[in-house]
């Protein structure tokens, strides 16, 4: 037998249509891992020797292999340039993920981000060689205070959930310096998890507030549960279910009259950023997604950016380092003392996530306050738009308008067979990363589509012709079992979730050492 | 007929003198899906009626189970830390979750008959 058959491990008969010899389709190729391709002995660089030396490492030297995969260059380029064009992100398509705010990330951010003086720097230079940095924090810092109306803003945690972390914990320090203990946290039905998780994390009980029939915080509920054991109400607004909660004033007047602090959590602050000043609505701390709302990436494990804005009462417990104007220009509080003396210590190591900040700050700086106004405008036109189209034969699980993202339950499908999640699985085939699915919780087999006011009237009636085609088919009677096997096209068809929840394999091992630890 | 009693809130109980099994529904298991974790109660601690007593994750929520009744718990079912799949498979038997020593065991009888159940049932589908 020559040597390339029995490399191609011999010739099996003519593969059926649709099927290939090397199980790759077209462009769709199959990708091992990095570890599956070791060759043993090939590298990609080509170190010297090193110079003749004794070692001090004594009995801590190694004496096994490490373990790396032996690879060329090309093979590392091939491996992650397939793996690049195996994902789907914003730069090839919509991605409705309701309450993830996926926009378009300006290539003007990019470049400003990529600025030596900003992309280079080391956060433990010496301050006055970061003398515009400092300013930018600054700045950014300004343009957050002024879009939310608060007077201060903790600008180093890393995410919203960090965020949330920073606002209890500030008003936890506020609560101790009034000598008063609280043990409890109210959040709607409908919050994100992390809410429920920070206040839990924080030591809190925490209690959860129905929603009334028009998808918003039952304010006679909330008002039941309120008293002065209770340290703080968290908010979404507008909430989960893309509604703005119309009793927010009232809301906060009855979480201030039991001396608790009203925390909003600023995820969805795109549907209303440039036109209503959060500080206006009573809150007393909110986060910014600056990851959602100023369009610096996110999906996939970007870092996101989440800056608390904070009232005056919880103002000096702000986390170090505090940005501050010094006679010699910008300077660094990194001390609890002095006007800083009642902040919290670090959250966070050096000054948050600042190629975020440059992102963020080029973003709003290049739309303005008008800019941002038209933001939130067109974010919530295009949700509206999806609503009042996707009704005709989708189940809108509220009547309209929304604001910035569109829910649906699954009435729609009731006797069809098919489910959210194989609705979900057979957009995947028509070229779009699914909506977010059974979430929030208070919807039966929730839909809820966010398309960010990135998206043309052209996109929206693309996608819309899609999702129509698809409920159509769904509701022929007989079309469950196609959807029960989407996705179809794709590299990996559906996904045992259940094994990977039950028994889920967390660590890549090498063939016979799995073997062994089975063993 | 069984001697099972319902809550509302979907959980079933089994009274065999004071000591009650608990655990959730054939229908509380199908809207959940898949459960693939429980976390169950300490035993020896006390829990409350309507109390949160356990937690059931699926592949699509996590959600509260609530004591149906008041009592101590005496056994919890270990088999569900390994094999979360018997909530599903076996909800009233193998899935059963903790059982409790009742301090009113006539707590039982303001509970849901089998057939007031599937009522309540019928009325969400």
């Amino acid at each position: 037998m020559n040597d390339w058959s029995q490399a191609l491990g011999g010739f099996k008969p003519l593969p059926a249509i649709g099927e290939t010899q090397t199980g790759n389709r077209a462009l769709q190729i199959e990708e091992p891992l990095l570890f599956e391709k070791d060759s043993p002995g090939r590298s990609g660089v080509d170190l010297p020797e090193p110079p003749p030396h004794t070692s001090r490492l004594g009995n801590a030297a190694r004496t096994a292999p490490i373990g790396l995969p032996g690879l060329s260059e090309p093979q590392v380029v091939r491996h992650f340039t397939r793996l690049s064009q195996k994902n789907y992100s914003i730069d090839s398509g919509l991605y409705p993920l309701g309450s993830c705010t996926m926009k378009h990330n300006p290539r003007l951010n990019e470049k400003m981000a990529r600025l030596p003086g900003f992309a280079d720097l080391h956060p433990l230079q010496p301050i006055s060689t970061v003398q515009g940095a400092l300013e930018l924090i600054d700045t950014l810092a300004h343009w957050l205070k002024a879009l939310t109306g608060m007077p201060a803003v903790a600008m180093s945690p890393a995410a919203g959930a960090h965020g949330e972390l920073c606002g209890l914990l500030a008003i936890h320090a506020a609560l101790d310096a009034r000598g008063e203990t609280r043990h409890r946290i109210l959040v709607p039905e409908s919050a994100h998890g992390t809410n429920p998780a920070t206040a839990a994390a924080c030591g809190y009980a925490v209690e959860a507030i129905p929603a009334n029939g028009s998808g918003r915080v039952d304010l006679d509920a909330l008002q039941a549960a309120l008293d002065t054991d209770v340290a703080a109400f968290m908010l979404t607004n507008p909430n989960t279910c893309g509604l703005f909660e119309n009793d927010i004033i009232a809301i906060a007047e009855a979480v201030h009259a039991v001396g608790a602090y009203f925390y909003c959590d600023g995820a969805n602050f795109n549907a209303i950023v440039g036109r209503v000043r959060p500080a206006d609505l009573g809150v007393d701390a909110m986060h910014i997604n600056l990851h959602k709302t100023f369009s610096t990436p996110h999906g996939g494990g970007g870092p996101g950016s989440g800056p608390v804005v904070l009232g005056g009462a919880l103002a000096p417990y702000a986390p170090l380092p505090w940005v501050v104007h010094g006679t010699e220009g910008f300077g660094l509080l990194e001390q609890a003392a002095g006007p800083a003396a009642q902040a919290l210590g670090r959250l966070k190591g050096n000054h948050g996530q600042m190629g975020m900040f440059v992102r963020a700050l080029a973003y709003i700086m290049s739309h303005g306050s008008d800019g941002l106004r038209q933001v939130s405008g067109d974010a919530v036109l295009n949700a509206n738009y999806l609503l009042a189209e996707l009704s005709v034969e989708l189940t809108p699980s509220f009547p309209g308008p929304c604001m910035h993202e569109a829910l649906f339950d699954d009435g729609f499908l009731k006797g069809t067979g098919v489910t959210t999640l194989d609705f979900a699985k057979a957009l995947i085939d028509e070229g779009y990363h699914p909506m977010t699915m059974y979430f929030p919780l208070v919807v039966h087999g929730a839909l809820l589509i966010e398309p960010t006011e990135t998206e043309s009237k052209q996109e929206l009636d693309r996608f819309i012709a899609v999702v129509t085609a698809l409920a159509r088919r769904a509701k022929t009677g007989d079309a469950a079992e196609w959807f029960r096997g989407a996705p179809y096209l794709t590299p990996r068809r559906r996904l045992d979730e259940t094994a990977a929840a039950r028994k889920p394999v967390l660590r890549w091992l090498p063939v016979v050492a799995a073997a062994d630890a089975a063993g | 007929m069984t001697d099972l009693r319902f809550t509302t809130d979907h959980e079933w109980v089994r009274r065999d003198g004071d000591i009650a099994v608990v655990g959730i529904t054939d229908y509380a298991q199908s809207c959940l899906g898949d459960v693939v974790y429980v976390e169950l109660p300490s035993v020896g601690a006390t829990v409350e009626k309507g109390g949160a007593a356990a937690t059931v994750e699926s592949v699509k929520a996590a959600s509260e189970v609530y004591a149906p009744l008041d009592g101590e718990v005496v056994a919890v079912n270990d088999l569900l830390a390994g094999e979360p799949g018997h909530v599903n498979a076996d909800p009233t038997g193998e899935g059963w979750f903790f059982k409790l020593k009742l301090s009113d065991p006539g707590q039982v009888d303001a509970l849901m008959d089998e057939a007031a159940y599937k009522t309540l049932v019928e009325s969400l589908a």
